[in-house]
């Protein structure tokens, strides 16, 4: 039985979630507003799984019309849900790892918003959620690249908000905006590459007369290659944005200011593979134009290895995972840039399911840290031992992301160092996990393709499985360095178990694609091209070499950090030993000064020279107040001096006083003097008389 | 018969001597009678046109003339009457109070 029909309550059971939280969920209280959301969430995964056995049945797809939404002369763009192979792969992914990270923030949140000291914000979290899954499900359903752009700015929109979600702190719990200021940040950055996507979206229309998939693909070899090129690169610009490739990926790491499920669900696992998507839906354009593919391929190949080298140096527990998510994307984003569409979808769904383990696992342990330090009086899982607040260790700042202040834990909490070594394992390419699979596909291509992604691909590699051992060897082993991190507390069931799905996918989701049966590509190549979705075969020796790298890094971090475990307050070891490039790594190659100083600063003397000299001097002194007002006090000064006073005024005091002077004049010859009247009347009445007489 | 042009030059005379006693006497009552005698001056004329052209009408007019002079002398002596009660005279150059 097919069920294409039900496809889009995709959108609407999470808008539905939505819009219930927002009209209900104050009152229904934390469990009913996580509930609904859940459920909402769940909901949408119901409905892709049966996308999924549809798909089986009729493995063409189907465009499902929902409604007319613009409709300008040649120009028709309606609201058609796409369901094809590669839109219900990402369906699944997006409900799914969503699904368990809503379970898992159901709990996480509700120790957050006690933290800071605002639980009514618990609903607005999953509000923003279902929001996010709304749209991101408009993104990779969407029939048409506007319909996409229109999910792709959706989840821009609630990136923006959840980044900035605690948007009066700063990313250390105190009062401050650099929340928001990450959260700005990451919104211009996607500004950047959303400009990049409109350009693409116009050319398309402009070259194709159409923005609809089924119309634009297929003609992809009929239009000129330099339009195709044009279109394709501006594409990539908003693949760097949304996806953080260089140079956009500066956002990413900020945006680790969100809360912790945030991170999993849209920083890793859903939001930020958008632009690995949209590559791949846009497969016969890019393959049409080589030097777009090989463009793709060096900016992905020269993320992965830039974001890994700044990883190894970093002391945030998630921040090493964010530039370890821009690393892994730039892996996705060469795959498909070397034309290997299936090895980067392939990565993408592997990645989704270790990295949001990796990121919901940091968030145990900075939980397990933040209740030992300080333990909230209604935690309903804290031993009781523990529930009174230690004051021995005092009230200084402590950052329970710092991995400097952690290790020891794997005796606190062997749980989540269990699940967060599998993910671990996973990322750093080992053997059977996920990764390993999805990453020497890549390599495998990228070897076939182009041996200079290759080698940048490898090295990233290399230092993937170094960082992660550094952050396992850290984090878990070694003595506490800390009181926290000596009386870390395991975190509740409601986190652990979407965990432990995790985990089990990470363990499993090499079989997605497993060498020699090829079940994805198989999927795949029922919406790709047949010569775009080619089965990789098993290099043996690729996969050697890079677990063989793998396995000397992981030795590596051991012997630097594991051997002897670093002591509370020494220097991390690597530092002796590379010196100023290890600074440089620390301080993240100075890219962000480099922006400060390249755009940002002279952006904002240009904004001050336009302020203060333009707007301020110029306009509003010279023109408003010297030209303009002062001309007009001054015509008005005319009128009212000269004008009013002089002439109007003087019209009429000086009838008023010509009047005067003449009733003064006229007065005189009232003399009260009966007799002179009386003269005057004779006199007058023998002048009229005379003349009577005279005249005739 | 006595011709007219006598008749018209006791009339003249007897007006101008009017006129000259109203603008030049400053006691009220002799302006008064001076009045009186241009009026008086001004009926003999008509009396005597109509007796020379046999027309009644300008005697009727002397009737009014007279009428109207003693309804006048009426209000005009009150008036004094009332002046010299408020200032204890009649002498016309001390009622200035009109004076503009």
């Amino acid at each position: 039985m097919q069920s294409f029909h039900l496809v889009p309550w995709i959108v609407f059971l999470p808008l539905i979630g939505f819009l219930l939280n927002i009209a209900f969920g104050r009152r229904l209280g934390e469990r009913g507003a996580a509930l609904i959301a859940i459920a909402a969430s769940a909901g949408a995964f119901a409905i892709s799984v049966l996308q999924y056995l549809s798909l089986n049945a009729h493995p063409e797809g189907a465009v499902v019309h929902l409604a007319e939404w613009i409709g300008i002369g040649a120009l028709s763009i309606p609201w058609a849900f796409r369901v094809d192979t590669l839109s219900v792969t990402m369906m699944l992914v997006v409900s799914g790892v969503g699904t368990l990270i809503h379970i898992y923030a159901s709990g996480y949140m509700s120790y957050d918003v006690r933290y800071k000291e605002d639980p009514g914000s618990y609903t607005r979290f999953f509000i923003y959620l279902n929001l996010f899954i709304a749209a991101m499900m408009v993104l990779v359903s969407g029939n048409s690249y506007l319909m996409l752009f229109v999910g792709w700015e959706g989840v821009g929109l609630c990136s923006f908000l959840l980044i900035g979600f605690w948007y009066n702190r700063n990313p250390d719990g105190k009062k401050g905006l650099l929340n928001s200021q990450a959260a700005k940040k990451a919104f211009v950055a996607n500004r950047v590459g959303d400009f990049g996507f409109l350009i693409a979206a116009f050319a398309i229309f402009w070259a194709f007369g159409s923005l609809s998939f089924d119309e634009v693909l297929p003609q992809a070899g009929t239009v000129a290659p330099a339009v195709v090129l044009l279109i394709t690169l501006a594409l990539l610009l908003g693949v760097t944005g949304k996806s953080a490739q260089l140079p956009l990926y500066v956002w990413l790491p900020d945006a680790m200011a969100g809360p912790t499920p945030v991170s999993a669900l849209i920083h890793a696992a859903t939001m930020v593979t958008a632009g690995v998507y949209l590559v791949a839906r846009s497969a016969p354009l890019f393959a049409a134009v080589p030097e777009a593919q090989t463009a793709v391929a060096i900016v992905g190949g020269l993320t992965a290895l830039f974001a890994a080298s700044i990883a190894v140096a970093q002391t945030d527990i998630k921040k090493v995972l964010a530039y370890s998510t821009i690393s892994q994307l730039g892996f996705m984003v060469a795959a498909v840039g070397v034309g290997a569409y299936v090895a980067g979808m392939f990565h993408l769904v592997t990645h989704a399911f270790f990295k949001a383990l990796l990121f919901l696992g940091s968030g145990s342990v900075i939980l397990a840290l933040e209740r030992a330090h300080h333990p909230l009086p209604d935690d309903p899982y804290l031993p009781k031992k523990k529930k009174k607040h230690d004051d021995h260790h005092g009230h200084g700042h402590f950052d329970p992301q710092d991995m400097r202040v952690m290790g020891g834990l794997r005796k606190q909490i062997p749980l989540t160092y269990w699940l967060y070594l599998i993910g671990a394992v996973a990322l750093a390419g080992l053997p059977p996990l996920a990764g390993f699979f999805s990453k020497d596909e890549i390599l495998t291509d990228a070897l076939h393709a182009n041996p200079l992604v290759y080698l940048l691909l490898t090295a990233a590699a290399f230092l993937t499985a170094f960082y992660m051992g550094r952050q396992i060897w850290l984090v878990f082993f070694g003595e506490p360095r800390s009181h926290a991190a000596g009386h870390a507390v395991e975190s509740p069931p409601v986190i652990t178990a979407p965990l432990i799905a995790l985990a089990g996918l990470s363990i499993f989701g090499g079989l997605l694609n497993f060498p020699g049966w090829h079940p994805l590509t198989d999927w795949l190549e029922h919406t790709l091209r047949h010569d775009l979705a080619h089965a990789t075969v098993f290099n043996p020796g690729v996969a050697g070499f890079s677990t063989l790298l793998a396995v000397v890094a992981i030795y590596l971090s051991w012997q630097l950090y594991g051997r002897q475990p670093l002591k509370e307050r020494q220097p991390d070891p690597l530092k002796k030993r590379l010196g100023r490039l290890f600074t440089a790594m620390e301080n993240k190659w100075w890219v962000d000064e480099l922006y400060f100083a390249a755009i940002i600063n002279p952006y904002k003397r240009f904004a001050a020279f336009l302020a203060d000299k333009v707007d301020w001097d110029f306009w509003h002194d010279w023109v408003h107040d010297s030209l303009i007002a002062k001309g007009f006090r001054n015509l008005a000064h005319f009128l009212a001096n000269p004008v009013d006073l002089g002439v109007i005024d003087g019209l009429a005091n000086g009838l008023a006083r010509a009047a005067q002077g003449l009733a003064r004049v006229l007065s005189l010859l009232q003399t009260g003097f009966v007799r002179n009247y009386a003269l005057v009347t004779f006199l007058g009445v023998v002048l009229v008389l005379g003349y009577l007489v005279f005249s005739s | 018969m006595v011709p007219v042009s006598y008749y018209f030059a006791l009339s003249a005379i007897l007006f101008t001597l009017g006129a000259l006693g109203v603008l030049i006497r400053r006691n009220a009552i002799i302006v008064f009678m001076s009045i009186e005698l241009m009026l008086n001056a001004a009926n003999l004329l008509f009396v005597a046109f109509a007796r020379t052209y046999g027309a009644l009408n300008g005697q009727i007019y002397v009737f009014f003339v007279i009428a109207v002079a003693a309804a006048e002398v009426a209000v005009g002596l009150a008036l004094i009457v009332a002046i010299f009660r408020s200032r204890q005279t009649v002498n016309l150059d001390e009622i200035s109070s009109m004076k503009g």
